[in-house]
């Protein structure tokens, strides 16, 4: 194969056009879903409710239940791209109405969780990088062994009883005070406060993860021949560790932070439902409660959409970083 | 350590009709009772005895466990086996699926299907069986590109061993060691999801698990603490004992990788 390099543009072009068949693919596996599960798929289409008649048939006829299936495939297609995914009985709402709302919540608490935790996990991971096996660099591991295998939602039941009910210190619900009108700076204090709890239990696994990481990527790098050259020039040990071994160590961070976004959200939906976080998450725990399909399976499109694009910025900003990346 | 921790469980999970002082399903009067010398872990709304729901649930997240991360090697190694023996056209293909698959939030898709399927343990098990491959496809790809290339493989096939013999008997027994690191840090996987799947209310009605207990004693968080403490120490410990035990493996059995991470 032939090696040459691309411009930027094309790069993220052809990203772009390396997306579009993962989208139709989620797209079809949904559909697939519709038809394989049990029953009518109008349950799925509609979700258990008592519904009349009349709404019912118009389902069916929105989605062309009596046409062949490669027509009915086309006609779910054309409504997903449209943005129509269905109609939630349960919210007497169209479903991404119901999803979009939730959305900045859920988005809130992701961000506060990835910064706080990529930056202690780099901190702890280079600290232990430098003393490999010293008594620092054990302790770090085994937070990280603990941050893995700890699930998450118990994390938040745990925090949620130790510093909310038996030493309130922390808010136990939701994502503001209702009984206070804050508004301004006060209101932003008010929101922050209830996302400690929540963003820490979130981010334990994740800090974890980033911490492990950076770990063993800094291992790798120190072994580099230019971190030995900058050692040889008598630079400072602080110089060689941040301005020259850090940057190089930290690149792959930014694709793994693209890769691990479904991993985080899946987290981010347990620990919703522990702290009655208005997100994405307390309505995944409501529409499995009534059995509201179409807002499980809107949500499942909409948040692979979300992975995808979320992995497809990574990947260009990774470029924009490192342009070796763009030789094809 | 992590071998310690897991045959502990094992062990209870094997012998919890033994261990159990109660049924764990069976609902009693005394309910929200304290940890006491009767109830070693207290009781739940229902006056359910969490001690043997402790000890059953091993049985679920074990079993679980286990039965997916089999599941997923096996799907693993054969995708993976059959792109990197191959290469070229079948190879292009198997990858693109791979990545597909690998792209998709897995916890999610497996929380659509469990929800429209009906969340029987067996479901659980052959979703997130089905669903947890690709990491092992790659792995086993990789591994199976570099050893084809040795002058072993070379040898047998002059003698006139047919491909899946090569394959089998050649290759695979290799290409082991990193299967069996992943499969254990698979299991431990697994079992969170499992866990996850059951807080969100897809537990499988009638077996006792963990993550069902744990659905349960989020609505009482306030009065009894009790119900949350036990069931989530018993996940984190299964889940930390499997992950030592990949960890273990891993050093032991690549040497020059000690320290790096395998993901």
């Amino acid at each position: 194969m032939e090696r040459k390099s691309q411009s930027l543009a094309q790069y993220i072009l052809r990203r772009l056009v390396q997306a579009v068949p993962l989208i139709l693919g989620i797209v079809i596996v949904n559909f697939c879903l519709i038809h394989l599960a049990p029953g009518d798929p109008i349950i799925s289409l509609v979700g258990e409710f008592q519904t009349s008649e009349e709404y019912i048939e118009s389902v069916r006829r929105q989605y062309g239940l009596d046409q062949p299936l490669f027509v009915q495939l086309f006609i779910y297609m054309l409504n997903v791209l449209k943005g129509d995914f269905g109609y939630s009985f349960a919210f007497k709402q169209p479903v991404l109405e119901v999803i979009l709302d939730r959305i900045p919540a859920t988005l809130l608490l992701m961000i506060v969780t990835i910064l706080f935790s990529t930056v202690a996990g780099v901190i702890l991971g280079v600290v232990s990088s430098r003393r490999q096996y010293s008594k620092t660099d054990n302790l770090v591991t085994l937070i990280s062994l603990i941050g893995y295998s700890i699930p998450v939602f118990w994390l938040g039941q745990i925090l949620l009883i130790g510093f909310s009910l038996k030493v309130p210190v922390f808010p136990a619900q939701g994502m503001q005070s209702l009984r206070e009108n804050y508004t301004g700076i006060a209101y932003a204090i008010d929101v922050l406060h209830h996302l400690v709890l929540p963003a820490f239990a979130l981010g334990l696994s994740y800090l974890a993860m980033n911490t492990r990481f950076t770990r063993a990527s800094m291992l790798e790098v120190l072994g580099q021949d230019y971190v030995r050259t900058a050692r040889a020039k008598g630079l400072s040990e602080r110089k060689v560790i941040y301005k020259h071994a850090l940057r190089n160590a930290l690149l792959p961070l930014v694709t793994l932070t693209g890769l691990n976004f479904g991993f985080l959200l899946a987290g981010a939906v347990l620990t919703e439902t522990v702290f009655a976080w208005p997100g994405l998450g307390r309505l995944m725990y409501d529409s499995i409660y009534t059995r509201d399909y179409p807002v499980l399976m809107g949500m499942f499109i909409f948040i692979s959409a979300m992975v995808i694009v979320v992995n497809l910025i990574t990947d260009i900003f990774y470029s924009v970083l490192d342009p070796r990346i763009r030789v094809h | 350590m992590g071998i310690g921790i897991v045959l502990f469980f094992g062990g209870l999970a094997l012998f919890a009709p033994f261990l159990a002082p109660f049924n764990p399903l069976a609902t009693g009067k005394d309910s929200f009772h304290r940890p006491d010398s009767r109830y070693l872990m207290g009781t739940d709304d229902l006056g359910r005895d969490l001690f043997s729901g402790v000890l059953w649930g091993a049985r679920t997240s074990l079993l679980v466990g286990i039965l997916a991360a089999l599941t997923s090697t096996l799907i693993g190694v054969v995708v993976g086996a059959l792109a990197g023996y191959y290469g070229g056209m079948t190879d292009d293909l198997l990858m693109r699926i791979t990545e597909f698959f690998l792209v998709i939030p897995r916890f999610f898709l497996v929380l659509v299907i469990v929800a429209l399927f009906g969340s029987s343990i067996w479901n659980v098990i052959l979703v997130i069986g089905i669903l947890s491959w690709p990491v092992t496809a790659r792995l086993v790809r990789v591994e199976f590109l570099s050893i084809k290339e040795k002058e072993f493989i070379e040898a047998s096939r002059a003698a006139g061993a047919t491909d899946l013999r090569i394959i089998l008997r050649h290759i695979l027994p290799n290409a082991t060691p990193p299967i069996v690191v992943s499969g254990s840090l698979q299991i431990a996987r697994a079992i969170l999801l499992e866990a996850g799947l059951s807080f969100l209310g897809l537990g499988d009605p009638n077996q006792m698990s963990w993550g069902v207990m744990l659905y349960n004693a989020q609505r009482f968080l306030r009065h009894a603490w009790w119900t949350a403490l036990f069931p989530g120490i018993a996940i984190f410990l299964v889940v930390m004992g499997f992950n030592l035990v990949g960890d273990g493996l891993n050093d032991a059995l690549n040497p020059k990788q000690k320290g790096r991470d395998i993901a």
